[in-house]
């Protein structure tokens, strides 16, 4: 007897432990109603970016990826590292042998001194990876005020929002709005961080690096700072993804396969059952006989429906 | 077998005629997939998922030790090595989308198969040992998967370790040196990163023991069926060869086309972008969130928040081993002689409560602290454990069952006269109801 009334014992007794935590949360929630927050009510989705890589069929537009690799070399590369991507990579992107190494030779890489076993540098290799712009995570915070420039390399695939995180950033700068300090006067922008709706916190360490004009592209495409921000952000997708390209074709080929294949099954196995199902009524729920003496059963259980 | 009119296996060349005298594993195949397992002739496609979950099982090995040769279980090394996997190693990508993804097909289709059993009543005598080692390879499941997620080393990877290994402090005396135990150290780092990665690799294999087991227990009683009636004689029954594998083998293509347009086309949609971000052990994120299919629990767990006697973590962390503890206890509570939701208007009825009870959970749990959620969380846990420990018993004490077909075959014949077209000219293996 005592065995037979412990399931509802223990059930009963897990429902009042959290009724019990239901009500005191109620009663906190009254006493002391949560503080809102300014990113509660100020922060914003990212803005929509299309770009030619997006859906099934998407694919990188290897000049707009061009363009964002000029916009990352010449004013991104200042803070932010891309360790996971190397010279050698760019052959994805349209660029040849030739093109690649030249490209490379432009960057400076560590390495050792072979006389002297000392640091030093030496011409990048396109076997190398993007160098770092600081030396380690230390060196990198000191010249940032505290604040850690994030690696570029997955930054599409490692933030909510993806492409067009990295795109309403780039131009979401802006005054902290006189509605947002009306409302929360001790939230103001602190020096050496920067006002931006698309950041979770709303102040993001980084200053403004585009606003126009940063780069000057060879294929005559307006160096706005919309544009140049959109073209990093469409390299930052291939330095995440560089796999999209092969994966989307693959992903076509592989569904059509499977497609044929489920038809085919499914032909077959209805071949193969046909037979079994005309001396099979399977759904014995739907058989009208069952299905009255369902009703009359309900009906006088009294249970609608 | 437990039909007498499963056909024993016969050989039908020589060479297998000589193996089978000698080891007799083409009557060990036979039996287990083969014509020898008579099958209800009425299962509907919720029972395709059994097969399905061996299938994802399949896949996760495969890829996953393939994954394995080119893995570094080293802190320092193991993200970069997972995206020289992705970036350089040759078809990486798909492997590694594959099995990161499978781990969730996997739950998915697992998560289906145990609501079918709890809706067609698959847990109840004689089917208890199956329900109960199913169980089992389900918690495997989830051990097996939170360690693949910390393998990594990405921030979700580190700070899941670092708060699921704290459920264990809150077991009194002894909960702060057993998570010390288990992690090898104070903090998540090289020691427990290489004892997950060694137990990674080795559960699956238990995994695939325990399969073995279950569909061992199935094949005595052999499967429930949507009526939940009794198989009575042969009429009732189909060769599970070549009917079942082919509902099965053409409903898995159409499956894996599902699977394939996740990892081809949204292979990151089911992930946290915060594993992208290499473990660092000096900055929480803002959310610590486990993948999906351990949503619903972790929504238990934090919807304790009140000490009682106890304190509110120790609490949390029974109530969630316990959550998943009570479903052993299944065909215990459920004491109704009626197997089949279909066939019991009142149960039915809770069944889909506690369906949409769950997915609330999940959906809390995977939801950032507010006092709203916590609240909606607080609520359905509470259904939960009100469903299992006290509805399902009164239910299967004062609810009346509709009447049940007398067999298979019965709610089959009624059916037959409807039917104009002719029998059929008379398969082996394929009786030929005559009304």
């Amino acid at each position: 007897m005592f065995v037979r009334g412990l399931k509802y014992l223990i059930g009963l007794g897990f429902a009042f432990v959290l009724l019990l935590a239901l009500f005191t949360g109620i009663a906190g929630y009254v006493k002391n109603p949560p503080v809102p927050l300014p990113q509660d009510e100020f922060h914003k989705d990212p803005k929509p970016l299309h770009l030619a890589s997006d859906g099934p069929f998407g694919k990188f537009d290897n000049r707009q990826v061009q363009r964002g690799l000029q916009v990352y070399s010449e004013v991104c590369k200042a803070c932010h590292s891309l360790k996971l991507v190397a010279f050698y990579d760019l052959k994805q992107i349209g660029y040849d042998d030739a093109e690649v190494k030249a490209f490379a030779s432009q960057w400076q890489v560590p390495d050792i001194n072979p006389d002297t076993g000392e640091a030093s540098t030496r011409k990048g290799l396109p076997s190398d990876h993007f160098p770092s712009p600081f030396a380690n995570d230390v060196a990198a915070r000191a010249a940032n005020n505290n604040a850690l420039p994030p690696d570029l390399s997955d930054i599409v695939k490692a933030r909510e929002g993806g492409a067009a995180y990295v795109y309403s950033i780039l131009t979401g700068y802006q005054n902290q709005p006189t509605a947002l300090l009306q409302k929360f006067p001790t939230a103001k922008t602190p020096p050496n961080l920067h006002y931006n709706p698309y950041f979770a916190s709303l102040n993001i360490a980084m200053p403004q690096m585009l606003h126009g004009g940063e780069v000057t592209y060879a294929d005559g495409t307006p160096n706005t700072a919309d544009q140049e921000a959109k073209d990093v952000a469409a390299f930052l997708v291939w330095t995440s993804q560089p796999d999209l390209n092969r994966r989307h074709a693959a992903g076509i080929a592989v569904a059509v396969f499977l497609a044929f294949a489920a038809i085919l099954g499914f032909l077959a196995y209805h071949q193969l059952w046909d037979e079994a199902k005309r001396s099979v009524r399977l759904a014995g729920p739907l058989d009208p006989e069952n299905q009255a003496k369902r009703t009359r059963a309900t009906r006088k259980a009294g249970v609608k429906g | 077998m437990s039909f007498s009119w499963a056909k024993p296996y016969e050989p039908k060349h020589p060479m297998m005629r000589w193996l089978d005298d000698r080891l007799p594993l083409p009557r060990l195949v036979y039996g287990a997939i083969g014509g020898g397992y008579p099958v209800p002739r009425n299962l509907n496609y919720w029972w395709n998922f059994g097969v399905l979950a061996g299938l994802f099982l399949t896949i996760q090995i495969v890829t996953g030790i393939t994954l394995a040769m080119w893995y570094y279980a080293t802190t320092g090394g193991a993200f970069d090595s997972v995206e020289h996997i992705m970036r350089d190693v040759n078809g990486g990508w798909l492997i590694r989308y594959v099995h990161m993804n499978g781990a969730s097909f996997f739950f998915l289709v697992t998560y289906i198969h145990i609501f079918r059993g709890l809706y067609y009543g698959s847990y109840k005598a004689p089917r208890e040992l199956v329900w109960m080692l199913g169980l089992v390879i389900y918690l495997l499941m989830m051990a097996t998967a939170f360690m693949g997620y910390v393998l990594p080393w990405g921030q979700m990877s580190y700070w899941g370790a670092q708060v699921i290994t704290n459920f264990f402090s809150a077991i009194p005396v002894i909960g702060e040196p057993l998570r010390v135990w288990i992690l090898g150290g104070y903090a998540p780092d090289q020691a427990a990163l290489t004892r997950f990665f060694s137990l990674h690799y080795l559960l699956p294999f238990v995994i695939a023991g325990v399969v073995i087991l279950h569909i061992w227990a199935l094949h005595i009683p052999g499967s429930n069926n949507p009526t939940g009636v009794d198989v009575k004689d042969e009429r009732d029954t189909l060769p599970f060869h070549p009917f079942y594998t082919a509902k099965d083998g053409w409903f898995a293509a159409a499956f894996l086309l599902f699977f394939a347009i996740v990892v081809f086309f949204a292979p990151n949609w089911l992930g946290n972008p915060d594993n992208y971000i290499p473990a660092n052990n000096l900055s929480t994120p803002a959310e610590i969130v486990p993948e999906w299919y351990l949503l619903p629990f972790y929504a238990i767990l934090r919807s304790f928040t009140a000490d009682f006697i106890l304190p509110a973590k120790l609490w949390g962390v029974i109530a969630m081993f316990s959550s998943i503890l009570l479903l052993f206890f299944l065909p215990w509570l459920d004491k109704s002689p009626v197997r089949s939701g279909n066939y019991r208007p009142v149960f039915k009825r809770f069944f889909w409560i506690l369906v949409v009870d769950v997915l609330v959970l999940g959906w809390v749990g995977g939801q950032p602290v507010k006092p709203l959620t916590v609240a909606v969380g607080q609520i359905a846990a509470t259904y939960y454990f009100l469903h299992f420990l006290v509805i399902l018993p009164l239910v299967s004490k004062f609810e009346t069952p509709l009447p049940l077909p007398n067999s298979i075959s019965e709610s089959v014949l009624h059916g037959e006269e409807q039917e104009s077209a002719p029998a059929g000219s008379g398969r082996p293996g394929v009786t030929t109801v005559a009304g």
